[in-house]
């Protein structure tokens, strides 16, 4: 405990620097600007940022990233509020109670509950980031190859068969996320495998070409493809922007609420905030004393979700950083920034960088902190974003999307592959396949076939080695179960729709 | 869900995806094959993920097919074709444009204008200007701020 308070101090006198405070001021703002703009996520957000970090230093870019990361989730729940298209998944329930808020006029109020609440959850679950990292640092430095390979399977099979509502289709963008992982030269024995004699591909697939074709052209063709039969309206804000005494009564609890479910639920290798934010929302309108706003604009509708929301967010970094583990897209984005620097997150990383790390972990306390300052006050020009025409705004996120491409790999291959990626993100939007699977696919394949096969050359091929360890014994067991337990639930569920 | 309930019929683009799945499967196994037997002196050579992401592939075509014919594939809703393929032509101007060593510039004008277009704007030749804009602000910040290099034409050649 007080070796974090310690490693925490040190990394606030790096984050506290003027240069990394005005790299922090930059990704905050870049994020918040991005994340506003409607259907941009925080996952795409810091994919469009990345190469524009490229050639800074690691620790500045970093604090950047973790600017940008928590920017755009601020940026995403006010499109979601204000106009009723959430950039992800997990602000969806926000713009169930907030869109109703802002159509009665209530607009400001909601967008400061989910500010304010934001900013409580993310602080809360940066200090039990900070408290429980090194403590988790401690056992995932014993872990042998077969137990990340088992916790990688676990990823596998959370990430992409129990959410979304068809493992089926969670399971087919994962495979070609695992397809596209194979890619390019084998490490440990140097085989070219799927290159096809393209030279470009021998490197491998860019994670940062995939998240963009598949976010950002994707979602460009898509939502072209339905402007004609689903046009968007955006709620201007009106009235006051502050909360009221009542307000502020209803909703601190929903914060400290959604905080308690988010974290822990982010930190697991499942990860995901689709379901902290929907146990958030269920247990709110089961709580509160005004059922009857429920549908209608709750503010407790708002202020848990977002919250858990957030603490989810922060909750998802402690696997990433202390096993390198990455359980969401942004996080899959977030590991992309740091191999672009040659950095592996995980218990090494802890040992080798502490300055790194935890001027990482102090500048999400700093970037926090700005967001609430900052946020509120210049609510009017974000706002001001969402006027932006749609044909041009689209227009220039593809703009950006092939800039940050093209800069980061000079070759006309590169463009080729992200437009590729943007009608294969079209088509699985269009035939409702989920999109995240497939880049943690991407990212996770290569590094859980590098531990199977650690795994199996310690044990001379005896892959009883995977199962020997208790803990990766009880992990392969806990995914059997949880790619099982849907299918069985989703039977049961039909015997019961039989019987009625 | 419910969407499936309600209409229970074969929709055709449920074998489309599922041959394709299997193409993709054909892909990665034929890959695997031509790998050979790259000896490994403990446990698993290169080919066994190849085979193993084969199998899965193979499998979800399977159950691709059979959902196909419970009627569970959803038929999705209509979409404007026209625009996609508008939005689709301007990402290939980009890259021939930057193929051919047209320059950063032009490219993107030509992505941001048809683009647009495809957005449902009427004004190609404002918005190619825009575009122009843009192009030069985003050419000049990153490369001359952030020294990131960007494709160069006869445009570029002048800054």
């Amino acid at each position: 405990m007080l070796d974090s308070v310690f490693a925490l101090a040190q990394g606030f006198s790096v984050a506290l620097e003027p240069t990394k405070l005005l790299f922090a001021l930059i990704g905050v703002f870049l994020g918040t600007a991005v994340g506003v703009l409607p259907g941009i996520g925080p996952a795409l957000t810091v994919a469009l940022l990345l190469p524009v970090t490229f050639k800074l230093d690691p620790t500045g870019s970093l604090i950047m990233f973790a600017g940008i990361y928590y920017g755009g989730m601020y940026g995403g729940s006010t499109t979601s509020i204000l106009i009723n298209t959430p950039g992800e998944s997990a602000s969806m329930i926000t713009a169930l109670e907030g869109n109703k808020m802002a159509k009665a006029g209530r607009g400001g109020p909601a967008l400061a509950t989910s500010a304010v609440g934001s900013f409580v959850a993310g602080l809360i679950a940066t200090i039990g980031l900070a408290l429980f990292a090194p403590w988790l640092v401690e056992i995932a430095i014993q872990f042998g190859p077969a137990d990340y390979f088992a916790l990688m399977i676990v990823a596998f099979v959370t990430v992409s068969a129990t959410f979304g509502d068809s493992p089926l289709r969670g399971l087919t963008s994962l495979f070609i996320g695992l397809m596209l992982g194979l890619v390019g030269i084998d490490a440990l024995s140097g085989q070219a495998r799927l290159t096809f004699g393209v030279p470009e591909l021998l490197d491998g697939v860019e994670v940062t070409t995939l998240a963009v074709g598949l976010f950002a052209v994707g979602e460009a063709l898509f939502v072209a493809s339905r402007m004609k039969h689903a046009p968007e309206t955006i709620e201007p804000v009106r009235g006051s922007l502050w909360m009221t005494r009542e307000d502020w009564k209803r909703s601190w609890k929903p914060w400290l609420r959604g905080t308690a479910l988010g974290f822990p639920i982010g930190s697991l290798p499942a990860g995901g905030a689709e379901i902290p934010t929907f146990l958030s929302y269920t247990i709110e309108k089961r709580l509160t004393k005004h059922p009857e706003e429920f549908g209608k604009g709750a503010i407790e509708g708002v202020a848990g979700p977002e919250a858990a929301n957030n603490a989810s967010a922060a909750g998802t970094l402690m696997p990433l950083l202390t096993l390198g583990l990455p359980t969401s897209a942004t996080a899959a984005i977030l590991l992309a920034g740091f191999q672009q620097y040659g950095l592996n997150p995980g218990p090494l990383l802890f040992a080798e960088r502490p300055d790194l790390v935890w001027g990482l972990i102090a500048s999400l306390f700093i970037a926090n902190a700005m967001l609430v300052i900052l946020n509120l006050p210049l609510i009017g020009l974000w706002v001001r974003l969402l006027a932006i025409p749609q044909p041009w705004l689209y227009a220039g996120i593809l703009v950006f999307a092939a800039m940050g491409t093209i800069a980061a790999n000079p070759s006309p291959v590169e463009l080729v592959m992200l437009a590729v990626f943007g009608l294969l993100g079209f088509v699985m939007r269009r035939y409702d396949y989920p999109i995240a699977p497939m880049v943690v696919g991407l990212i996770l394949g290569p590094m859980a076939e590098t531990q199977l096969r650690r795994a199996l050359q310690i044990s001379l091929g005896d892959p009883m080695a995977l199962i020997e360890s208790p803990l990766a014994a009880t992990l392969l067991a806990i995914a059997a179960l949880a790619l099982v337990a849907p299918l069985l639930f989703r039977g049961l569920s039909r015997f019961k729709a039989d019987e009625d | 869900m419910t969407q499936q309930k309600e209409d229970r019929r074969i929709a055709p683009v449920g074998f489309v995806i599922a041959a394709g799945l299997l193409v993709l499967a054909a892909f990665v196994a034929k890959d695997a094959v031509g790998m050979g037997a790259v000896s490994s002196y403990a446990g698993i050579g290169p080919s066994a993920a190849s085979w193993a992401v084969a199998a899965g592939l193979g499998l979800l075509a399977a159950g691709t097919l059979v959902s196909t014919l419970r009627g569970e594939v959803p038929t999705p809703e209509p979409s404007d074709r026209a625009a996609v393929l508008t939005i689709v032509a301007g990402i290939a101007a980009m890259i021939a444009t930057i193929s051919a060593g047209g320059g950063f510039i032009p490219a993107m004008a030509l992505l941001f204008g048809l683009t647009a277009r495809g957005f449902g704007r009427r004004a190609l030749a404002t918005d190619l200007g825009i575009g122009v804009v843009l192009g030069l602000i985003v050419y000049l910040g990153f490369t001359k701020l952030l020294a990131l290099s960007l494709p160069q034409g006869p445009i570029e050649r002048l800054f």
